[in-house]
């Protein structure tokens, strides 16, 4: 876990050069781990960050693969969001990685920059309770209206709670 | 008028509700109703270990149990750092070949049935019979067979598995020809498949589909091709697609992927030599041998502790994404250093591929709405896991 921009990946390198020369905090820290880079973005810069990795010609990642959080209780900020894009044209991977607390799990929804997001942060909603603003649908997806809780936190029983 | 195509419905192909506005007969807006079948998979792997956990794993797209444990091993081998060996990269190629056969099978004969083509269901499950008993000589299990393991898999192949393969791989090709013959030309197929359910691409891409609905738009993503796993680049075999977008342009794609799939099994078969590893060699991780275990001390100790606490891997998170035969299907393991994953989630393609049927189906009839909802290959293992 370093600041390095010599990465393996010489496609991850284009990505963070392009990104750091658009808003240079808008990475914050660059992780490399067996030829998968990770890329820290502060969660204000999120979505313009996501807007510029879709729309730059240089980057064209068209496709928002995944959105996956991590509980990292008991350390804080505990909700660790990431998100898996690919480049069709370029034959290409990024991840990117954000942090909230659990006390504000506010983030801004990636709707708008990928209409794909919507399921996908629906069910992040749903099993971590992180609240997306700017989803047009923010409701339970996986379990039904009425459940209280959100199991995939670590603090959530894997029985559940009687 | 909202009718509810409740979650008990022979066309929905398991437990799917989708709630849909009519004006008449024709969609207005829909919206789909998931997780009758969610189990809590990711949360169950989390109070597992790792090679527990993949069990579970085969239960998510139960039509391709084989992928599930693929793409799961294949993370926690990256977490590992581990090199699996050649012979058993491609025994595990041939087999999720034949497990993505089986998979389009079912996908066909399900898909005929709605439309009502009903004598083709079981014509496809005949042959997918074959697939099966092929399964059971090499794991014991039809289905669940959790034969691919972190860092190979789980035996050794059974004694005479090439006659059965090489018979399979004679048998299939004229009954391909046959499915075809039946449905191709056929006018009542092509007028409920041809024009219905068009997305362009780029909709497509917006709204992150993968799999053969992605390559029947036109674009040639396959990540076999694409992001190359398990020894992939070896291989010689072509990712089909067409440029109509339809539920029949998808068909079509799906009947030449079973088609290059025959190719692959062909080619892996020719590979596989009859002597060799099949799990890689990593002490603390892999278990040993029994016969090593009976008379080794240092081998009895490794069984020990990778039966009792399990192995840990370093700190970290891996992603690993695979093609299964409805679209990516991704692989997100978190590790802490314990012998337990701190999460584990996966990049479901029917999950993610179904988001797209509202889209696909609004201003359609009620009847094309099974069509989408087939031609879409949803399983609701995936979809909810």
């Amino acid at each position: 876990m370093s600041n390095v921009t010599q990465l393996v990946d010489a496609k991850a390198n284009v990505v963070v050069q392009q990104l750091r020369n658009w808003n240079a905090r808008a990475v914050s820290q660059v992780i490399e781990y067996h030829g998968q880079t990770t890329l820290v973005v502060p969660k204000e810069l999120l979505r313009n960050t996501a807007l510029q990795c879709r729309d730059n010609p240089a980057l064209n990642f068209n496709l928002l693969s995944d959105v996956t959080c991590v509980d990292r209780f008991p350390f804080e900020p505990r909700l660790e969001l990431n998100y898996q894009m690919i480049s069709i044209p370029r034959t290409a991977r990024i991840s990117l990685r954000t942090s909230v607390s659990a006390q504000q799990p506010f983030v801004d929804s990636l709707m708008p920059v990928w209409p794909g997001a919507n399921w996908l942060e629906r069910e992040v909603f749903d099993l971590f309770g992180i609240h997306f603003e700017g989803h047009t649908d923010l409701r339970r997806l996986l379990l039904p209206e009425g459940f209280v809780g959100f199991p995939l936190r670590r603090d959530f029983p894997t029985e559940g709670q009687r | 008028m909202v009718l509810n195509m409740g979650p008990q419905h022979p066309s929905t192909h398991g437990v799917l509700r989708v709630l849909l506005e009519l004006d008449g007969e024709n969609v207005v807006t829909s919206d789909p109703d998931i997780g009758y079948l969610h189990t809590g998979i990711e949360k169950s792997c989390e109070d597992k270990t790792y090679s527990q956990a993949i069990t579970l794993t085969d239960r998510m797209d139960y039509l391709n149990p084989l992928g599930n444990n693929l793409v799961y091993c294949l993370a926690v081998e990256k977490l590992l750092g581990l090199e699996v060996p050649k012979r058993a990269q491609y025994i595990r190629v041939m087999l999720v070949e034949l497990q993505r056969i089986s998979s389009h099978l079912v996908w066909l004969g399900t898909h005929a049935l709605d439309m009502g083509a009903m004598s083709l269901m079981l014509y496809c499950f005949r042959e997918r019979e074959e697939i099966l008993k092929i399964f059971e000589r090499f794991a014991g299990q039809r289905m669940m067979t959790s034969f691919i393991r972190i860092g190979g898999l789980a035996l050794e192949p059974p004694a005479g598995w090439r006659e059965m393969v090489k018979r399979f791989l004679e048998m299939m090709p004229p009954r391909v020809d046959e499915y075809e013959g039946l449905l191709t030309e056929n006018r009542i197929w092509q007028g409920r498949l041809k024009g219905i359910g068009y997305l362009s691409p780029e909709q497509l891409i917006a709204l992150s589909t993968t799999g053969p609905g992605l390559r029947a738009a036109g674009v040639a993503f396959d990540n076999r091709k694409a992001f190359p796993y398990s020894s992939y680049e070896e291989f010689d075999f072509n990712v089909p697609t067409r440029t109509e977008s339809d539920c029949y342009a998808r068909y079509l794609v799906r009947v030449l992927e079973l088609r290059e799939s025959l190719k692959i099994v062909r080619q892996a078969m020719d590979k596989i030599t009859d002597q060799g590893p099949f799990k890689a060699d990593a002490p603390g991780i892999i278990p040993p041998p029994r016969e090593k275990m009976k008379t080794e001390m240092e081998a009895l100790i490794y069984h020990f502790k990778i039966f009792t606490e399990g192995f840990s891997p370093p700190p970290g998170e891996a992603y690993v994404a695979v093609e299964s035969p409805r679209g990516e299907l991704g692989c997100f393991v978190a590790s802490d250093g314990s012998p337990k994953p701190l999460r584990v989630h996966f990049r479901a393609p029917s999950f993610v591929n179904l988001q797209a049927l509202p889209f696909m189906i609004k201003g359609q009839l009620i009847a094309d709405v099974v069509a989408c909802i087939g031609t879409i290959d949803i399983v609701l293992g995936d979809v909810d896991r």
